[in-house]
């Protein structure tokens, strides 16, 4: 083998060229090859799917192409549970009440409404009427509520409608559905009969769990209901005329809906792509395919550069540490959990840790967005404010350990989920737990649904935890830690707080009401129930021809329901 | 012949059954379930859901329960998109993947059988060098990073130009498939170019291409009829399990290209612990696999004169 032998060079060489060319032909042939299959590809798929086409804005069509995060499960409001879901139906359904552009509260279906001790009438609007022209009436709303308490439907959000009486009853198995508070008094008269004085019952009407179905149409679609676009009647400003899963959907404007003058102002917004990677958003987004897409603090500085306008909103939900309060814990003891608390600061977490520009450092359960009496919750009831004291700590610390009879402490459990934000919050608090307390904690990663299965058995000392809104009152947060909430994972029970969260749910005067949540703050601070640590916000660009695009804390994440395009005007004026 | 394909084709049924029966019992024994939420739910509402879904059974029943179904080509409803059936799930999102695995196969096989004698031909010369660099760069960059890469350089192309050259994501038309299919590739096009090029410098140095040479055949003949067509025999042998693993493995190039691809709905059924979609999607592509197998298998006799089915 070594050494090449006295001409072979010659030889190879010759080789070597006639080779390469025959080498040179069967590229050309493979190139001629796959153009065909291509071609055979594109009509063989021309019939197999839609095609997700158009740029951002379309001003001809008068319409926008966007990006879904996820596809919608399936589109039944009775038992919809995800964000996408709600996106997809705030646009193409409304409730009795809806949300003005500023989120406030308006009329919808209802023209007007009374809430009173007992109960509530709504009075619908004449002119409401379903995509096929037909009237929508009170008994579409009976129907549907009926509906959802029905054990049979198994609705996870059910539990939205136990204001109303019988409601839970119903929904446990132990009353018949006819037995639900609400009936239909004429076509467009709606009474509802309380379990217990609800004053917020006007907020929970706006929730998607609470519009409509019509019974008839309902039965036509034989189990089918809201599982593709025809499956479904719209009575909302858009109707969903087109829905390939998991690849594009088609809204166009509502020609029967009631409002169209107010809301629906775009011909038609497609959805063209369904992806949960970010990137490929912001790429899309960069290309001008998409109107709109929110960022991580990474893709800012590219941002930057292209000197995007970057917009901020709160997405609506409030992280925390959540402790296990159950007996045979060490987090169950006061002392313990007051030395945690005392140790760990929100703001350096939020702005040296994660350091993502939209988020606010934690300070209460109840976020900054939230409403009060007549302005914001937060400035009528200022939180407690926190301060790091690592010495008290310590003492707390020691108090703990001899409560609770121990040489010292064992390693303790911290659940967490397995996003990136997650895990550093995690590896913050366990290292900050090291350092100042000398305790040492193991971080148990969990994807989404085995983490919450592990909440609910309470297999964990504390837990990477987080709540979002489902309507806009304090409420939706202020009866977390009730001893009968089941979304109380820790087990958390006072009686204090379970007497001042029955005063929140049913106090009709609207400041006693608050004083309440104030009090329920002021607990959960004092008894270290949480800690919490952030309220999460995004930060979004927009294509600058849209407006009226809004993100909402509330309700759908992206609202298109006041969108509208418009020329950038021309800024080099003509001056003559 | 025949006899060695019904053989195959049973062990291959042995393998599906193992492998369903594996998923489904680990799929068990992971916490949680599929009507886990992260609103609670009353104990009446998951009783109810999960007499309705048949959850309240034991475990070896619902095995049971499963195989039947299986036997009868029924993988039931899935548990997240709660009105369609797994069955359709499979029909409408399998093409999708399947057209952008034939393509990228197509495009690996070409790509590697060419770059692959190349190299072979070009031993130590600059031509060998490239390309052999460029390999080692396409097995080791992991597909999310060339995905998000190539997707980015297309938004740059498109700026340039000032018009859409290549969608930068999507499905529907041909333009839509190209980048996603050249990355899916890109990969097996790396594994298969190295693994033509061993082959090719083995071929060469064998005794039958030295006796054609000293024989005087023309060098085109020795190219093509003795070198070629021995050193494409190894690649036609991962080919099958090639066209199997690119359809299966497509999620990180569906999720980035926004491509309604089967494989996605396969990560994400696991991540939401949707039982059914989970086992029907995962007997699917076990079978798939196995077909594939036995597929090259055959036609391994047909290239192979030293291959007899027979025995």
């Amino acid at each position: 083998m070594s050494g090449p032998s006295f001409n072979s060079q010659s030889v190879d060489d010759g080789f070597l060229r006639s080779a390469g060319g025959q080498l040179a032909k069967f590229a050309v042939y493979a190139l001629t090859g796959f153009a065909l299959l291509i071609y055979l590809l594109s009509v063989l798929a021309g019939e197999a799917s839609s095609i997700a086409s158009g740029n951002a804005i379309d001003f001809q069509a008068n319409a926008i192409t966007i990006a879904l995060r996820e596809e919608p499960p399936q589109l039944d409001a009775n038992r919809a549970t995800d964000a996408s879901s709600n996106v997809v139906l705030a646009h193409v359904m409304e409730g009795l009440l809806g949300y003005d552009i500023d989120a406030q509260l308006v009329p919808g279906v209802a023209e007007r409404h009374e809430i009173r001790e007992e109960g509530a009438t709504f009075w619908l609007r004449e002119d409401a009427l379903w995509s096929d022209g037909v009237q929508v009436t009170a008994r579409d709303f009976v129907f549907s509520w009926k509906r959802v308490v029905d054990p049979e439907t198994a609705s996870q959000y059910a539990f939205i409608l136990y204001p109303i009486k019988n409601a839970e009853a119903i929904n446990r198995g132990e009353l018949p559905v006819s037995a639900l508070g609400v009936r239909a008094r004429s076509e467009r008269i709606l009474e509802v009969d309380f379990e217990r004085p609800t004053p917020y019952f006007d907020k929970l009407v706006a929730y998607l769990t609470y519009f409509p179905v019509r019974e008839d149409f309902f039965k036509s679609t034989n189990g089918r209901y809201g599982a593709d676009a025809d499956m479904l009647l719209y009575n909302g400003a858009y109707v969903l005329t087109d829905w390939v899963h998991g690849s594009t959907m088609t809204w166009v404007k509502n020609s029967q809906y009631w409002n169209r003058e107010n809301k629906g102002f775009l011909d038609e917004i497609r959805i063209g792509y369904i992806t949960q990677d970010i990137n490929a958003k912001l790429n899309l987004f960069k290309d001008g395919q998409i109107v709109d897409t929110h960022l991580l603090s990474p893709m800012l500085p590219t941002a930057m550069e292209q000197r995007w306008q970057i917009d901020r909103s709160m997405d609506g939900a409030v992280f925390f540490l959540e402790f296990n309060h159950r007996d045979d814990r060490i987090t169950q003891n006061k002392n313990f959990r007051r030395a945690l608390q005392l140790a760990q600061d929100p703001n350096e977490l939020v702005y040296k840790v994660l350091k993502e520009p939209s988020y606010l450092p934690g300070v209460s359960l109840f976020p900054a967005w939230l409403s009060g009496v007549s302005e914001s919750f937060q400035k009528e009831y200022p939180p407690v404010q926190h301060q790091v004291n690592v010495e008290k700590a310590r003492e707390h610390l020691e108090l703990a350990r001899q409560e609770l009879g121990l040489e010292s402490f064992p390693p303790l459990m911290m659940l967490a989920g397995d996003t990136p934000i997650g895990l550093l919050s995690a590896e913050y608090y366990q290292q900050l737990f090291r350092k100042h307390l000398g305790l040492e904690f193991r971080i148990d990663v969990q994807i989404f649904k085995q983490r919450l299965e592990k909440m609910r058995q309470g297999d964990f000392d504390i837990v990477l935890s987080g709540w979002g809104p489902d309507y806009n009152d304090v409420l939706t947060f202020g009866d977390l830690f009730s001893s009968w909430n089941l979304q109380n994972r820790g087990r958390y029970s006072n009686q204090e707080m379970d007497a001042l969260i029955r005063t929140a749910q049913s106090e009709l005067d609207v400041h006693k009401r608050m004083d309440a949540f104030g009090e329920i703050q002021r607990l959960l601070y004092e008894d270290v129930v949480i800690l919490p640590m952030y309220e999460r916000g995004f930060s979004f660009v927009v294509d600058p021809r849209l407006k009226g695009f809004r993100r909402r804390s509330v309700g759908p994440e992206v609202d298109y329901n006041y969108a509208y395009v418009e020329e950038l005007s021309d800024l080099t004026i003509d001056l003559q | 012949m025949l006899l060695y394909i019904l053989k195959r084709v049973f062990q291959g049924f042995i393998t599906v059954w193992f492998i369903a029966t594996a998923t489904f019992f680990a799929m068990h024994n992971v916490p949680g379930d599929p009507l886990t939420n992260d609103r609670a739910m009353t104990e009446t509402t998951r009783a109810n859901l999960e007499a309705k879904y048949g959850l309240d059974e034991p475990v070896s029943t619902q095995y049971l329960i499963f195989l039947r179904n299986l036997a009868r080509g029924d993988f039931g409803i899935s548990f997240v998109q709660e009105n369609r059936e797994v069955n359709d799930i499979i029909r409408e999102h399998f093409p999708v993947s399947a057209i952008l695995g034939v393509l990228s196969v197509v495009f690996a096989a070409t790509g590697g059988v060419l770059f692959g004698a190349l190299t072979a031909l070009y031993r130590n010369r600059l031509p060998d060098y490239l390309i052999m660099f460029l390999v080692i760069l396409g097995i080791s960059v992991p597909s999310f990073v060339v995905a998000a890469l190539s997707q980015l350089s297309l938004v740059s192309l498109n700026t340039l130009l000032g018009f859409t050259v290549l969608p930068v994501a999507g499905w529907g038309t041909v333009m839509h498939m190209l980048m996603p299919a050249l990355v899916l590739g890109l990969s097996t096009m790396a594994y298969l170019t190295r693994l033509m090029r061993s082959s090719m410098l083995e071929v060469t140095s064998s005794d039958y291409v030295r006796t054609a040479k000293s024989k005087g055949v023309p060098p085109t003949r020795i190219f093509t009829r003795h070198q070629l067509r021995n050193a494409i025999l190894p690649v036609v042998t991962v080919l099958g399990p090639a066209i199997a693993a690119i359809t299966t493995g497509g999620f990180v190039v569906e999720l980035v290209f926004a491509i309604p691809g089967l494989g996605r709905y396969f990560v994400e059924a696991v991540q939401q612990l949707d039982y059914t979609v989970i086992m029907g999607t995962t007997v699917f592509y076990g079978a798939f696999l196995v077909f594939m197998v036995i597929l090259v298998d055959v036609v391994y006799g047909f290239v192979d004169p030293r291959v007899s089915l027979d025995a």
